[in-house]
């Protein structure tokens, strides 16, 4: 977490703990900050003050959207459509599991009909594929703004513009859409006036702000059904007292990432540009995700012949941190349903290794990496008895 | 290895132990790694793997795994005929740290002590090589299955290039999964273990990971085995 984040905070742990529903002093400070907070995320995001719910975080939130829009069109949908239909939502095969397990249990339940698209190599939805799934009872688009595996920046823009096109060519209030932009809130302009969406998922964690907090931006007259019922705060939406010191260390991590966007992206995007070009010039390598339109602050390359979790441990001797998509690295027994996605084999897939970057990483890290790395993947090859043809790249 | 480095990222899991772990003294000595101290040494100063196979083109060979399940290894050994015991075993290994520390400790405990016999060697079992290495979380004991099923392939590699095609043991039971080798009666002593579901038994067996058309024929078993043992 940034220091100044912390700084940020720490007032509301101690002299201003107050609940902000209390009428006491000290409760009417902490409503103040949260209303401040409020302001300035609306600000930063281009929204009004009342369109800002603060949740537990990105799972949340993402849940709130997926789970709580088709639940609050249903009745409207179907005294349209015909009490049979359901409502439709658009996803794609690359959304955090906080979009796709609570779809995919909506749609096990009978409750939505799903459709998923797919991405390309590169990771990327194709407008038209989504143009096509488009239909009357569709509530519901949601498309991530960056991935957070391959790094791949989806064309969000391009497709706020064609729905409010196929709003408008068909009359109707739907589909609305959705966006985890957790990935891109230090990096891009998340301006919801310009990328035309209804909803925006958005957290703490990935821009050196609290682990614990987020938002859902919620258009006004859009429409959400609350997931957590009880004393009525965030508009009803999202019940529970507040947790103002983390509204306030999001709302300071959100301002800082974004006042500094520019300068550390550059700097960044030296600095992955020249740590792709080294790990690719190591033999029978890849690089996942698209190689333009992607995050300054990520690299995910596959090394064939390796299996990731064993290059991870190699490479944490070294005192370099990274995640890998291979299965032995998670809960399951697959490997990354990303990388996966983008229709690269298992065998590729069990050797990816995902490099993030960020505000501590400097010139001096990334030439360490590249100075190791070589040596890592040919010791591990040395060991492993497969030796697989690049085919398993295509 | 400097136990300062923070395992952060690499361990989703905490070193606390879960149900079902195998916990050795390292882990309980409560560090932050994942691994124990002897899996570390294993996976950071393998033993006995395969540098040269020139040495090694007449050697009996097994191999089982592929690389699309993650984990693909293969051993050669090499057998004294007068004595039976195995003085020599080489292996490469595709596969995360316990695949490969597991491996290295296999041959290490085929090999000590003037070398085991071919019928010792073949009542070796994951567990013990689990035991040896002071235990495996209990989501990493599938990456260890592999090594022992492997060295029964060379074993019989070793009976039938020697002529001795009558102690060639098939594996017990009928494979089900050509890839991991993985046979009907792993599936039984999967079940017998408490995994119900598809799910835990393939977090045992990693069976239908790389060849998911073997998986219906899994799931039938699951549900034969379930009821012949538990009646549900």
């Amino acid at each position: 977490m940034d220091p100044r984040v912390l700084a940020a905070m720490q007032p509301y742990f101690f002299e201003t703990y107050g609940n902000p529903s209390s009428f006491h002093t000290v409760g009417m400070r902490a409503k103040e900050a949260v209303t401040e907070s409020r302001k300035t995320i609306a600000r930063l995001l281009g929204a009004h003050e009342e369109e800002i719910l603060f949740t537990s975080g990105g799972t949340e939130s993402d849940n709130l959207a997926v789970v709580g829009v088709p639940r609050a069109q249903r009745k409207a949908l179907q005294e349209k459509l015909g009490a049979d239909v359901k409502p439709h939502v658009i996803t794609s095969s690359i959304e955090h599991h906080a979009v796709l397990e609570p779809l995919l249990h909506l749609q096990k339940v009978g409750e939505i009909e799903l459709t998923i698209l797919s991405v390309d190599r590169e990771g990327m939805i194709h407008l038209k594929d989504l143009e096509a799934a488009l239909k009357p009872a569709t509530v519901l688009v949601s498309i991530m703004t960056a991935n957070n595996e391959i790094g791949t920046m989806e064309p969000i823009s391009a497709i706020g513009r064609a729905l409010l096109v196929w709003r408008k060519e068909h009359t109707t209030p739907y589909p609305f859409f959705h966006t985890d932009a957790c990935q891109a809130a230090g990096v891009l302009d998340l301006n919801v006036e310009k990328t035309h969406v209804d909803l925006l998922t958005m957290n703490g964690s990935k821009i050196y702000g609290p682990k614990g907090i987020g938002i859902l931006f919620v258009r006004r007259g859009v429409k959400v059904e609350a997931l957590i019922r009880g004393g009525g705060q965030e508009r009803n939406i999202r019940s529970g007292t507040e947790n103002v010191p983390g509204i306030v260390g999001l709302a300071k991590a959100f301002e800082l990432a974004q006042e500094e966007r520019e300068t550390e992206n550059a700097r960044l995007i030296a600095l992955r540009d020249r740590l792709v070009a080294g790990l690719l010039a190591i033999p029978k390598s890849r690089l996942n995700g698209h190689p333009i339109e992607r995050l300054p602050n990520s690299a995910n390359v596959s090394f064939l012949d390796i299996e990731g979790e064993a290059a991870v441990l190699y490479l944490d001797a070294e005192g370099i941190m990274v995640s890998t998509g291979s299965a032995c690295a998670s809960l399951s027994l697959d490997p990354s349903h990303v990388i996966l996605a983008t229709g690269l084999s298992y065998e590729a897939a069990h050797g990816s290794i995902r490099f993030s970057l960020g505000h501590a990483t400097t010139i001096e890290d990334i030439e360490k990496v590249i100075a190791v790395m070589p040596g890592i993947v040919e010791r591990l090859r040395q060991m492993s008895p497969v030796n697989l043809d690049m085919k398993y790249f295509l | 290895m400097s136990d300062t480095s923070s395992s952060v990222v690499i361990t989703p899991a905490t070193s606390t132990a879960h149900k079902g772990d195998v916990v050795g003294a390292g882990q309980a000595a409560g560090k932050g790694w994942f691994y124990t101290d002897t899996v570390k040494e294993h996976f950071f100063h393998p033993k006995n793997f395969m540098e040269d196979e020139s040495a090694y083109k007449d050697a009996a060979m097994g191999m089982v795994g592929s690389p699309a399940c993650g984990d693909a290894m293969k051993i050669w050994i090499k057998v004294d005929p007068a004595t039976q015991r195995i003085t020599d075993l080489k292996w490469k290994t595709f596969g995360c740290g316990s695949a490969i520390a597991s491996t290295s400790m296999m041959s290490v405990m085929v090999t000590e002590d003037g070398g085991r016999t071919l019928e010792e060697a073949r009542k070796l079992r994951p567990q013990d090589i689990m035991q040896r290495l002071g235990g495996l979380p209990a989501r990493k004991v599938h990456c260890s299955v592999l090594g022992d099923k492997a060295l029964r392939a060379a074993i019989n590699d070793w009976y039938r290039r020697s002529g001795l095609v009558e102690l060639i043991e098939i594996e017990l039971g009928r494979i089900i999964d050509p890839e991991t080798k993985v046979t009907d009666h792993d599936i039984e002593e999967a079940v017998l273990d408490g995994a119900d579901t598809l799910e835990k038994v393939q977090a045992k067996l990693k069976v239908g990971i790389g060849n998911p058309a073997c998986i219906p024929e899994v799931e039938q078993l699951i549900r034969f085995y379930k009821e012949k043992f538990f009646g549900a």
